[in-house]
């Protein structure tokens, strides 16, 4: 009848009442409380961006100035979120040019198929994240949006491309 | 002018509230701080930098959040009961803050001089817990109703095992006023003189009970924020939110006084020759809080039933034993007499 409780772990008792995982914990915490710290200060630090990053959308010009957007449409046609909408005729010239390019940001999900599709790199994803807007309609984007994205950022999107190129 | 001070009924009561003023005001300013530098810890420990922008290293991000606390709109659940709603977080703050009047900082450096100080701080910690149920019950909402019943449940619970620590330590000292206890562990051994030493894992007993009384990590279950979103705090904003924090913060660094004070000599240096004085007790305090806060960053909440078997299976049980033990040591003198340094009678 007095037979002992065979199953009781004394060892798990003993650092049980020693506390050894809490000192053990202590320890670790004492570690990375002296370690270096990973917050970057947000708006004035950044993180590295891929140079493949699909940040906001822009419209390039050719470095004489005529924009390169030939009206193809492929960009329309192969956004799944049917955020792109195009309409086009001649110019004078006899050249065919977008006289409406509209994205809708509200819809697009970022995929970069419109990036793919282009035949000529003239829309291309940028590397900026940073446009949020205080209202809905601002986030519908029209051609001198667009192509003012381009001017602003074309250092930056030229840069990507080229560094992105071998792997195309 | 001393006369003014010590005879007439107007000059006791400008002298007191000089008092209270001398003691409240800065503890305030460090309650700011020490907000400040708790959350500098625990995000330190997570790698994080924490708060940095509001002035020189973030520095005045407490006042900043004193100032969005206050201007922010008082929001009343409908059907809440408004007067018990209002009364409780005042509840909560006042006892935080009126426990201090006998917390002495030096030798004499008390607003009161209680003989019974131990008695009434207990006292007036226990009550705090009203401010917590008033608070879940008057907002008429599930979550803090939920949580001021856990709440309620655990102060009561480690109270008991608190209470019986206490008992061993007034027992070694005979004596419940605090000038009388720092006093008894006065000794030629300086830091090994102090009750740390004969009360060792009572130390550690009532630093958990402490975590637990205060509702802090690991036992921060009426907050848990993952099944009761905030607790009994849920439906309070602005200042009555403010008031709820400030007490509960106010009851940690009480905490922190309070083992400085029974188990680490209070004022007295840790090296026999060094002066004593304020700013041991202080220094001691601010490392206990730094404690406090490194066990927030550092563990994992406990389960209900697992802190409920804790307090009444563990610490009582482990408490009361210890005081049965005190009681015999002291009356026989064992150790030396190291159990019963009576300061007074004997």
């Amino acid at each position: 009848m007095a037979q002992a409780k065979s199953d009781f772990d004394y060892t798990r008792a003993v650092k049980y009442f020693l506390m050894t995982d809490v000192i053990a914990g202590f320890r670790i915490g004492l570690r990375y409380f002296f370690s270096p710290k990973a917050t970057i200060n947000y708006p004035h630090e950044k993180g590295p961006l891929s140079p493949r990053f699909r940040g906001e959308h822009a419209l390039r010009r050719y470095p004489n100035g005529e924009e390169r957007c030939i009206a193809c449409k492929l960009c329309e046609a192969v956004c799944p979120a049917q955020a792109i909408t195009i309409d086009a005729e001649p110019r004078d010239d006899g050249s065919r040019r977008t006289t409406r390019y509209d994205i809708d940001m509200t819809k697009c999900i970022y995929c970069g198929f419109c990036q793919e599709a282009c035949p000529v790199d003239a829309i291309v994803e940028g590397p900026n994240f940073e446009f949020a807007t205080e209202t809905r309609e601002e986030l519908f984007y029209d051609k001198d949006k667009l192509l003012d994205n381009g001017a602003r950022w074309e250092a930056e999107i030229a840069r990507n491309l080229e560094l992105d190129a071998p792997y195309r | 002018m001393v006369e003014f001070f010590t005879t007439t009924n107007l000059g006791i009561a400008l002298l007191i509230l000089g008092q209270c003023l001398l003691v409240l005001l800065p503890l305030f300013v460090a309650l700011a701080f020490l907000m400040y530098g708790d959350r500098k810890i625990w995000a330190a420990v997570q790698m994080r930098k924490g708060p940095n922008v509001v002035g020189v290293f973030g520095l005045l991000q407490s006042f900043a959040d004193l100032l969005k606390y206050v201007v922010k709109e008082v929001v009343v659940p409908a059907g809440a009961d408004k007067f018990v709603f209002y009364l409780a977080p005042m509840i909560t703050f006042v006892m935080a803050t009126i426990a201090w009047v006998a917390i002495p900082w030096n030798d004499g450096w008390v607003i009161s001089d209680l003989n019974v100080a131990i008695l009434y701080i207990f006292a007036i910690s226990s009550l705090e817990v009203y401010g917590v149920i008033m608070g879940g019950w008057a907002s008429n909402s599930k979550y803090p109703f939920l949580g001021a019943l856990r709440s309620a449940a655990q102060m009561i619970s480690y109270e008991v095992s608190i209470g019986l620590i206490i008992i061993g330590v007034i027992i070694s000292s005979g004596s419940m006023n605090f000038g009388d206890i720092v006093a008894a562990q006065d000794g030629r051994f300086g830091f090994l003189s102090w009750y740390w030493v004969p009360h060792f894992p009572m130390v550690v007993l009532f630093f958990v009970s402490a975590l637990a009384e205060t509702n802090r990590p690991p036992f921060d279950l009426p907050e848990a924020e993952s099944e009761l979103v905030a607790g009994y705090q849920v439906e309070y904003s602005s200042t009555p939110f403010l008031l709820f924090m400030m007490g509960e913060l106010m009851a940690v660094v009480l905490m922190c006084a309070l083992i400085t004070l029974m188990f680490f000599g209070g004022w007295l240096s840790p090296v026999p020759g060094i002066p004593d004085g304020i700013f041991w007790m202080i220094l001691k305090m601010g490392f206990f809080f730094f404690i406090f806060s490194m066990v927030k960053a550092i563990t994992p909440r406990y389960r209900y039933d697992q802190l409920m078997r804790i307090g009444w299976k563990v610490f009582l049980p482990l408490s009361l034993g210890w005081v049965v033990l005190v009681a015999f040591f002291a009356q026989f003198g064992a150790f030396g007499g190291a159990y019963a340094r009576w300061a007074i009678g004997g």
